[in-house]
């Protein structure tokens, strides 16, 4: 391991405060960081948060569960499915709700596309950080093809609002299952050629390899979750350590790291992009197989809202639709936790409910947030350059971070 | 080593720590724990060098805003064993004239955001906290806005006015 530049601190020596952010277009996001600096060095940073901070929290409590959904969507933007279905889950776990294994199926398809989006962006984006703008345009264009995806299945694409409390609001159909399978077998030459691209290439490696590195006891410390603390050498990956969605039916590997730098980053999120492509590939097989060719969402009438065809024309579904939207379904009291692995790690959802419509505290655990901290300490004596790099490839999204 | 079930957990946390924990229960798989404010630390520390327990992972803190109770603020926080995959909830009480935790930073570095975050909306304080200040809101902001009785819109603002449609200023009560 290549030492890092090491700053000794002078008695009469001056240093010079440079802003960085909060909108610098090298960060990606509002981030502000008021860095102290000795020359090209970081001696010291001193982080500011919040400038996008919408106060979901607090919405969220005067919110009906089921209108919680889109504020989920804008936590981690990139990967918005995951969060939204952790949400459902979050909510199905209070309500003790079981969902036909078809649903769960689709639902991993859903997270694992969403995954890749998630990645490609990340991984692009340290390609554009390191100067190598053309890998970004080229994996772009497989982003916009999953994007095309969920627009075929919930009819939105970035803050996708995707299934709901119980399962999807329609199944799949026929387009979205042709281009999900299509997806299964361009994305892979793509990924190939975007590796050609960046894995060995030279410049690439020695701009990456140990630029802001990080040791697994002090990533644990810090509470790293995700390809960040993968990269350290961690192999915690809920999916495998408390599986959800039938996660446990899946065969799929999670690669670790060493060094817990920006390549070993870069190169977690690579392996788990084709690690994703399995899993979509054995969802798809295993919905194939199965005998349920129809379900799409859980029996649980009174949190799930019939067809509109049926609440025109049925009683019952009349006074479930009331129901549902007044608010008029009791839920059972208590607190529940659920966690999903989102792109960035952990992403859980702490919810107290007293039996009323909306949460009565409900606690997002970002993992953005709660790993962002270590950032001052990893960049102090780097370059400013090597800064932007880690910020880039710890895949710090701003609305997950500020929430 | 052997996963150890909770209630080996509870008995070894009841025998080292007999009165501060208060009670325990399980809902929804989850053991909680509610403690001692005073032994917040104690039992973490013993959790955390335990060489059989060893739970070394912060998930996750919060505070939480409970009117109607005797002692109306809480703090909860979620560990992780790693090598042995058991989570554990813990939460503490504190009425409103003591708001004040002792800060768990020392043994967690993670808790300083989610201690200053819980500082930020509810006005809990954390004894021996490197740097507690807002994190999330305007630093001249006068009032912690998660609490209950604060409502959802900004009482700060005077370019919302909704008394024409009825509604009284933020609060979405309807006027007579």
């Amino acid at each position: 391991m290549q030492e890092q530049p090491t700053v000794k601190k002078e008695e009469k020596k001056q240093y010079s405060k440079l802003n960085l952010g909060p909108t610098h277009p090298a960060t990606h996001g509002i981030f502000q960081n008021v860095l102290t600096m000795d020359g090209e060095i970081i001696v010291d940073s001193e982080p500011t948060i919040g400038y996008i901070h919408r106060a979901f929290e607090k919405i969220a409590e005067h919110k009906p569960f089921y209108q919680i959904t889109p504020l989920t969507d804008r936590l981690n933007y990139c990967s918005s499915p995951i969060n939204n279905m952790g949400w459902h889950m979050t909510v199905e776990k209070l309500i003790k709700a079981e969902l036909p294994k078809r649903v769960e199926y689709m639902r991993v398809i859903i997270m694992e596309l969403s995954r890749i989006a998630d990645h490609l962006i990340c991984n692009s984006v340290i390609g554009v950080d390191s100067g190598a703008l053309t890998a970004y345009f080229y994996v772009f264009e497989w982003r916009e093809n999953i994007y095309e995806i969920f627009e075929e299945i919930c009819g939105a694409r970035l803050t996708t609002h995707i299934g709901r409390i119980g399962g999807f609001e329609r199944d799949f159909n026929e387009t979205a299952w042709r281009k999900i399978k299509n997806l299964l077998k361009e994305l892979p030459k793509a990924l190939k050629e975007f590796e050609n691209l960046l894995v060995r290439n030279r410049i690439f490696m020695d701009r990456t390899i140990n630029c802001g590195p990080i040791s697994a006891e002090k990533a644990l410390s810090y509470s790293f979750t995700g390809p960040n603390l993968r990269a350290a050498g961690v192999d915690y990956d809920i999916r495998q350590m408390n599986p959800y969605s039938s996660y446990q039916d899946f065969e799929f590997e999670i690669p670790i790291g060493t060094q817990g730098d920006t390549y070993d980053r870069f190169m977690v999120r690579e392996e788990e992009m084709w690690q994703s492509v399995s899993i979509i590939r054995q969802a798809v097989e295993k919905i194939e197989k199965l005998q349920d060719k129809t379900s799409f969402h859980a029996d649980i009438p009174s949190f799930y809202l019939p067809p509109k065809e049926d609440v025109y024309n049925n009683m019952e579904a009349l006074i479930y639709h009331f129901k549902i939207v007044m608010g008029e379904t009791d839920v059972p009291k208590g607190e529940v936790y659920h966690s999903v692995e989102g792109g960035n790690g952990e992403l859980g959802f702490y919810l107290i409910s007293d039996g009323g419509r909306q949460p009565f505290r409900l606690h997002f655990r970002r993992p953005c947030f709660i790993y962002y901290q270590a950032y001052r300490e990893m960049i102090k004596g780097a370059f400013l350059s090597d800064a932007i790099l880690t910020m880039s490839s710890m895949n710090v999204i701003a609305g997950e971070l500020d929430a | 080593m052997t996963k150890p079930t909770i209630e080996q957990i509870a008995e070894v946390l009841k025998e080292k720590f007999g009165q501060a924990v208060l009670n325990q229960e399980v809902q929804y798989d989850f053991t909680i724990f509610t403690i001692d404010k005073a032994s917040i630390l104690p039992i973490f520390r013993f959790l955390y060098e335990d060489e059989h327990f060893q739970f070394r992972f912060l998930t996750t803190a919060c505070g939480i805003h409970l009117p109607e109770n005797e002692q109306p603020f809480a703090m909860m926080y979620q560990l992780h064993s790693l090598v042995h995959n058991v989570r554990l909830r813990f939460k503490s009480y504190t009425s409103a004239n003591d708001l004040q935790y002792d800060t768990i930073t020392d043994l967690f570095p993670a808790a300083n955001w989610m201690e200053r975050e819980a500082f930020d909306f509810y006005g809990i304080r954390f004894k021996g906290h490197p740097n507690l200040k807002r994190i999330l809101n305007v630093e001249d902001m006068d009032y912690h806005p998660m609490r209950k009785e604060y409502p959802l819109e900004d009482l700060t603002r005077y370019d919302k006015d909704d008394t024409m449609f009825g509604r009284d200023k933020a609060g979405f009560k309807k006027l007579n």
